[in-house]
């Protein structure tokens, strides 16, 4: 089938709830209006209110309700309706569902997705557009996972939803309807915790996940006219890290540019570097680039297009890596 | 002019056996075994109250919570419950928790620092809370499931008077209002959230009337009269069993000793306003109930204070032979399906544990 990302969000979600009787989803407008992105459209209407169902206007209680359902052995996946508002949601998701596990000595288990569309240059209001996938990665016991590609879109999510762990899934809006691809009709996964190379190359390491990895590949194209092969690690996974995924590349090229639309300080650049350093320090022929959001709020409709990282900052920072 | 209305005030708690032990006229009161069941966990409650409070000096636990003086509300409740109902409290039930099947042992090994748990099997209870109001939500979230799958059983939400002013309140009573989940809220009123009265928490007349504003019935009842609670537990957990709903109860109680072992409670309240709830203490009101009913045999309460203290011993010496947490046992337990980068980081903690020999 040709899907784009929304389509293959929506096609794994469809393929769960009718293979998992514990699989249910719930979110805010997700049920008769099929979600603000139509994520769910049509879901409501195959399999009824009970699996797929509106709840009140609460992100905390999305996130608490299905804890509930997961410690009593639901696997719901549940929708938060911009990741902007996933602060809210940070005590259920940070203290209980990542601690659950933990906090019973095993006997309860949080099998359950909470998903979320991320980032910005859709010109929405500032504070629909973040990125906060490194707080969750600050936050061990929940898995943090951004899809790249309707292909992994799907198969992550459909592998998500069988993880036996907690999964913060996070979509990239920007390209949720950004092109079709052919991916498989029916049920497959794509491994979590798992990074893959989308492109090759041996002069210089992009390392991106989300909706960067596209922007990554332009930079590519660009680099590519000027006889710079760049090789892109598409991380797919942030939490837990794909170390060895990244260190082999990095061994191969010795340049790395890490890129993420999320706020510089503290962000996943932050950790790939120091996993390079730790891990590749000797095989390093430059300093390490990130290119990244600003270390600022996401900022106002006019200005994001400048905040996030566009192929030509990616690309200078990469011919900054081959100068040094 | 005068079109905005107050809510009703004329609240009066439920109470089925007065202060001196007698039955108000005309009072259905729960059978005999039932009552003496209430009567021996709450003597439980108060031995390990005790216990747990001189372990604590002794060093050999580390910061507990008080919950003498709230025996009655823990323990009616508790009592109420039936195995396939689910548990979702703080750490002022733990009575209750014990009454629904969680040892002792188990308490006082997460009070020692260790991993508190697992619960036994068929145990149908979450881990005991320690953010405020957070198990609100997922009280609603277990209903859900019950309700999905049709299981005839109920969900208990407990918190306390400071919970209430918890956005998770808010959310989670709401939740189970607007999807009609069989969820039983109960706060135990005890006065005080640490140094905060009551008075400051909210400006409702009654915790129970907010019941209203999410569209489900309250009862408020005297948290201290043990039968009065036991009898609106059960009549909230049926009408939830059956398919009929949430409710919420407040069951006004007093918090008689301090919020924890690290608080100091001449700070903020006055000496005289406890003593005169000392005067209200829930277990000999029961006792002086059972002495009125006939069904106090002599030395009732001293052999069961015997057999408690026996068996908080044994939890005791059980807790403090559990192994101490390890590393890898953290490790184990945060993650059900490691992924290659998970494994990568246990074992560089690991390595670095063994390196200076810390391991």
């Amino acid at each position: 089938m040709k899907a784009n990302v929304v389509e293959a969000v929506q096609d794994a979600m469809r393929i769960a709830l009718r293979e998992d009787p514990a699989c249910l989803v719930l979110g805010e407008d997700v049920g008769r209006n099929g979600g603000v992105f139509r994520a769910t459209d049509g879901l409501q209407q195959e399999f009824g209110e009970g699996r797929v169902l509106d709840t009140p206007l609460a992100e905390s209680s999305i996130a608490g309700v299905g804890l509930g359902l997961a410690a009593a052995g639901m696997h719901p996946i549940c929708e938060i309706q911009f990741a902007g508002f996933l602060y809210i949601t940070m005590n259920q998701i940070g203290s209980q569902v990542a601690r659950l596990r933990l906090r019973t000595g095993g006997s309860l288990k949080a099998q359950m997705v909470i998903r979320a569309p991320y980032g910005g240059n859709v010109r929405t209001p500032d504070l629909h557009s973040d990125s906060f996938e490194a707080i969750y990665a600050h936050t061990p016991g929940i898995k943090v996972v951004l899809p790249a590609t309707a292909y992994a879109a799907k198969g992550l999510l459909l592998a998500a939803i069988e993880d036996p762990d907690p999964v913060l899934f996070l979509e990239p809006m920007r390209i949720y309807r950004g092109f079709r691809e052919e991916i498989p009709d029916g049920h497959y996964t794509v491994p979590l915790g798992q990074a893959r190379v989308a492109r090759e190359g041996g002069d210089v390491t992009l390392v991106a996940y989300g909706a960067a990895v596209g922007t990554a590949l332009e930079a590519a194209d660009v680099l590519a006219t000027e006889g710079i092969q760049a090789e892109i690690v598409d991380l797919q996974t942030v939490a837990p890290l794909d170390a060895e995924t990244v260190l082999a590349s990095v061994r191969k090229t010795g340049r790395v540019v890490v890129i993420h639309e999320a706020a510089r300080p503290g962000g996943l650049g932050a950790e790939v570097a120091a996993v390079i350093q730790e891990g590749a320090f000797y095989s390093l022929e430059a300093p390490i680039e990130r290119v990244t959001g600003w270390a600022t709020p996401y900022p106002f409709v006019q200005a994001e297009g400048l905040y996030v990282p566009s192929a030509a900052r990616i690309a200078a920072a990469a011919r900054r890596t081959l100068s040094a | 002019m005068g079109y905005l209305r107050d809510a009703p005030d004329d609240w009066l708690p439920l109470r089925l056996v007065d202060q001196d032990g007698t039955p108000l006229l005309g009072a259905e009161l729960p059978p005999h075994d039932t009552v003496l069941a209430i009567f021996r966990w709450m003597v439980f409650g108060r031995v390990f109250d005790q216990r747990m409070l001189s372990l604590q000096r002794q060093g050999r636990i580390g910061t507990i919570g008080s919950i003498r003086g709230q025996e009655a509300s823990a323990a009616g409740l508790g009592v109420a419950m039936r195995g396939e109902d689910w548990l979702a409290g703080s750490y002022r039930e733990l009575l209750t928790y014990m009454v629904h099947g969680v040892p002792a042992e188990t308490l006082i090994s997460l009070y020692r620092g260790g991993v508190p748990g697992p619960f036994p099997e068929g145990v149908r209870a979450l881990p005991v809370q320690i953010v405020i109001g957070a198990q609100m939500p997922q009280a609603a979230g277990l209903g859900l499931a019950l309700k999905l799958r049709q299981e005839r059983a109920a969900v208990v939400a407990c918190c306390g008077d400071g919970a209430t002013s918890e956005g998770d309140f808010h959310e989670g009573v709401n939740f189970a209002g607007a999807h009609h989940l069989p969820v039983v809220f109960v706060v135990q009123n005890n006065g005080w959230a640490i140094s905060v009265p009551r008075a400051r928490q909210t400006a409702s007349a009654t915790i129970a009337q907010k019941a209203f504003a999410y569209g489900m019935p309250a009862a408020q009842v005297d948290g201290n009269d043990a039968l009065a609670v036991y009898e609106v537990c059960r009549e909230a957990l049926e009408r939830a069993r059956r398919g009929d709903g949430p409710s919420l109860i407040e069951a006004v109680t007093y918090r008689l000793g301090p919020h924890t072992t690290s608080d100091d409670p001449t700070r903020y309240r006055d000496e005289t306003e406890v003593k005169a709830r000392e005067a209200e203490d829930p277990l000999p009101r029961l006792r002086r109930y059972l002495e009125h009913a006939g069904l106090y045999e002599e030395g009732l309460q001293e052999r069961l204070e015997e057999e408690a203290r026996e068996s908080m011993g044994m939890a005791v010496a059980t807790a403090e032979a559990m192994p101490p947490v390890t590393p890898e046992q953290v490790f184990d337990l945060t993650w059900a399906a490691e992924t290659d980068g998970a494994r990568r980081e246990r074992e560089r903690a690991l390595l670095e544990l063994r390196e200076v020999g810390e391991l």
